[in-house]
């Protein structure tokens, strides 16, 4: 017998077996499959139901909470100069990686003339990265990346600042909201809807390892910055 | 991991002498339930999460057969591999197959308590490939060439001065004059060697915090960005993964993940938290070309509709070992094995078997704080209780300890007996402790009196209290 039909078995007959039928529900896989099939929300707590306003006001009041910056600008032609802004303020150089090309968001990043932009995933030497973010969630001041060709991962752990970009009109009250999104717009032919990696990023890279002591930046990003765009745009 | 778990009662006891470590319990002590009580206070629903997740893991544990079939069509669907392992050898086998399929020299490492469970860093050392920990509490330990000390926080019981030391003796090619007086400069340092083991990893191992059968994804939590960088990096990433970590759907691993942090660290939610479903993409950038599940038995199945099935629940959050008077005082070294506080005291025994665990089992006062701090309502007290049960009735106890037990359950059960003798002694003994208030020594109770005084009895037994107070209330 393999591994795989023992393990099962061995589920199957401890289940069946068990002398503990009043503490232990009974499976029932019609049920699960329905589960599976419906995917029902438990449980969400209040904290995120809430009008735009007040949804927004609480996503960037937890980001903050959480040791992100956020800043704020009108359209998407604003972000180069927020970027510069805030690497110049930090005295951080003008090199950036961002995300290669989101046919939804056109950022004109050659109008900026003090950055140096390149596109594609990051290799371990940029000191920033530029990303953009699927979603943000209020509840907790959490981005939602999705990876994918205009998307790459290393962009969100390698280098140490990480500037992400979200749409105002994306920030929604919790988590749930982001799967149900996620599972209307991205469900292919074949009924799978999940890139390879959903990365939720709630502040910069932390540890306490050493004494309890809270220190940002371990092995991800030591800043986050959050740049909100308020003009409606499409997601990506 | 080779097990010290038998001589318990000793290692505690070399535990309350370390001065060092006393040190640096109480700043857990301080730390981590004060932030969570925090975080608790700022949601109203916490306790009806806690239920939730309760009920999910019932529904999952109850369904486990199912589940595991549904999680494996979807990582196969995905370009996954499902390997299934029945002990902790077969996984090593497994681990190492795949490593060596993939010609690797270094495999770097998310934290994972399985991985310590099936001591798979010494099996590829000596199969010539270097294991990196990643986690910073990680890596410091396996420098240290030590053991965790606690699930989430591995290197709790070190000061930085221990760690400065370490990192002097192991980074030999740093200049010896460097300052490592401050955690951010150990930090630096540690992320500058880890950063370049990162980019050469062959293979990226980490655990999984759950596994989702609707996707066949695996969630990975971490605060550091360590896992991110593990999975990402290199060519091939392989998860290692108990059984019990399933979960139906992404909205319950949501529920799961809303009280997870909360519990651990009191954080609203960690840094990061990753759902990875399968190998690179053809279209994506960066990512692994393989992914790989391994998939643990090791013990579980037997626990599966038995006295201990609710310890299956358990996601891993360390609440129990922080709000642990025994916890607190001897940390997690003493408790032999991988695991330690309650949890561990209750799933040492059911993983590496009782009559390896000596004291083990007796080393709770059974507050009940663990199972009230529970995100997953374990009935821990319940469960040390059968095990202890399960140690007199396999005779593993001393005579003595055996003698004194049924003398007491002899007594217990004839209650006029038991007030019999008990008035007079209480009577005898609060008079002769009257003077001081309490007992130097006294006979028959010198494992008490060695270390500490015994309270002299202040007026009566309780039920001669209870009869009076209720005479004056004038109800009897």
């Amino acid at each position: 017998m393999t591994a795989r039909e023992e393990i099962l078995g061995a589920v199957r007959s401890a289940l069946a077996g068990t002398k503990r039928r009043d503490a232990i529900p009974r499976g029932d896989s019609e049920r699960a499959r329905r589960r599976l099939d419906h995917h029902r929300a438990n449980l969400i707590p209040a904290r995120g139901r809430l009008g735009a306003k007040a949804r927004l006001d609480l996503f960037i009041r937890e980001a903050e909470k959480v040791d992100a910056t956020l800043a704020r600008v009108s359209s998407a032609a604003g972000v180069p100069r927020e970027v510069a802004r805030y690497l110049a303020k930090n005295n951080l150089p003008m090199t950036l990686k961002v995300a290669p090309g989101d046919p939804d968001l056109f950022i004109p990043w050659t109008k900026q003339t003090l950055l140096s932009v390149e596109e594609g995933p990051a290799d371990g030497a940029d000191p920033t990265s530029v990303s953009r973010a699927f979603a943000g969630v209020a509840e907790t001041g959490t981005l939602v990346l999705l990876s994918g060709p205009e998307s790459p991962t290393t962009l969100n752990f390698l280098p140490p600042t990480h500037i992400i970009i979200v749409s105002a009109a994306e920030i929604v009250g919790d988590y749930e909201e982001v799967w149900a999104r996620l599972r209307k717009e991205k469900t292919g032919t074949d009924g799978r809807f999940m890139p390879r990696a959903v990365n939720w990023i709630t502040g910069p890279s932390r540890t306490a390892d050493i004494e309890q002591t809270l220190l940002l930046g371990a092995h991800g990003p030591q800043r986050l910055h959050i740049v909100i765009v308020d003009e409606e745009t499409p997601s990506p | 991991m080779e097990s010290t778990t038998a001589a318990f009662r000793e290692n505690a006891a070399k535990a309350l002498g370390d001065s060092k470590l006393r040190d640096a319990l109480s700043k857990l002590t301080d730390g981590f339930p004060a932030r969570r009580r925090e975080a608790i206070a700022r949601l109203p629903e916490f306790d009806a999460l806690r239920d939730a997740a309760r009920d999910i893991k019932d529904h999952v544990l109850a369904n486990l057969d199912f589940y595991l079939e549904a999680f494996e069509a979807r990582v196969i669907e995905a370009g996954g591999t499902v390997h299934w392992c029945r002990t902790a050898a077969e996984a090593r086998t497994a681990i190492l197959r795949i490593c060596k399929t993939a010609g690797a020299k270094t495999v770097t490492k998310g934290k994972s308590m399985i991985g310590e469970e099936i001591a798979i860093n010494e099996h590829l050392e000596e199969h010539g490939i270097e294991p990196v920990e990643t986690d910073l509490g990680e890596y410091i330990i396996q420098l240290r060439n030590e053991p965790p000390s606690h699930i989430i926080a591995p290197a709790i019981h070190l000061s930085k001065e221990q760690v400065a030391d370490t990192f002097r003796e192991k980074h030999r090619h740093l200049s010896p004059g460097r300052s490592l007086d401050e955690p951010r400069a150990l930090l630096d340092e540690a992320r500058g060697e880890l950063r370049r083991k990162f980019i050469g990893a062959d293979v990226g191992l980490t655990g999984a915090n759950m596994l989702i059968a609707e996707t066949g994804s695996i969630v990975l939590v971490t605060n550091e960005g360590n896992a991110d960088l593990t999975y990402a990096l290199p060519r091939v990433h392989i998860v290692i993964a108990s059984l019990e970590k399933i979960v139906p759907t992404l909205e319950d691993a949501t529920t799961i993940l809303r009280v997870l942090a909360r519990s651990a660290t009191g954080q609203e939610m960690s840094v990061y938290t990753t759902f990875c479903t399968g190998p690179k993409r053809q279209d994506d950038l960066d990512g692994p070309d393989e992914f790989h599940v391994v998939l643990l038995d090791n013990g579980r199945t037997k626990m599966l509709g038995g006295e201990f099935h609710e310890m299956l629940r358990c996601i891993r959050c360390g609440a129990c070992l922080n709000h642990c008077p025994v916890y607190k005082a001897i940390g997690g070294h003493a408790y032999g094995w991988v695991y330690s506080g309650p949890m561990g005291a209750v799933l040492i025994p059911n993983l590496i078997g009782l009559e390896e665990t000596g004291d083990l089992p007796n080393a709770s006062t059974l507050c009940g704080k663990c199972e009230a701090v529970c995100p997953v309502r374990i009935p821990l007290p319940r469960m040390l209780r059968t095990w202890r049960q399960r140690q007199f009735e396999q005779k593993m106890n001393s005579p003595a300890a055996r003698a004194g037990i049924r003398a007491w359950a002899f007594l217990a059960r004839r209650w006029w007996l038991y007030r019999m003798l008990t008035g007079p002694v209480i009577a005898v003994l609060g008079r002769l402790g009257r003077a001081r208030g309490r007992f130097r020594y006294l006979p028959l109770a010198g494992g008490w009196t060695k270390l500490r005084d015994f309270p002299a009895p202040e007026g009566g037994t309780f039920v001669a209290q209870w009869h009076k107070a209720r005479r004056r209330e004038g109800r009897t």
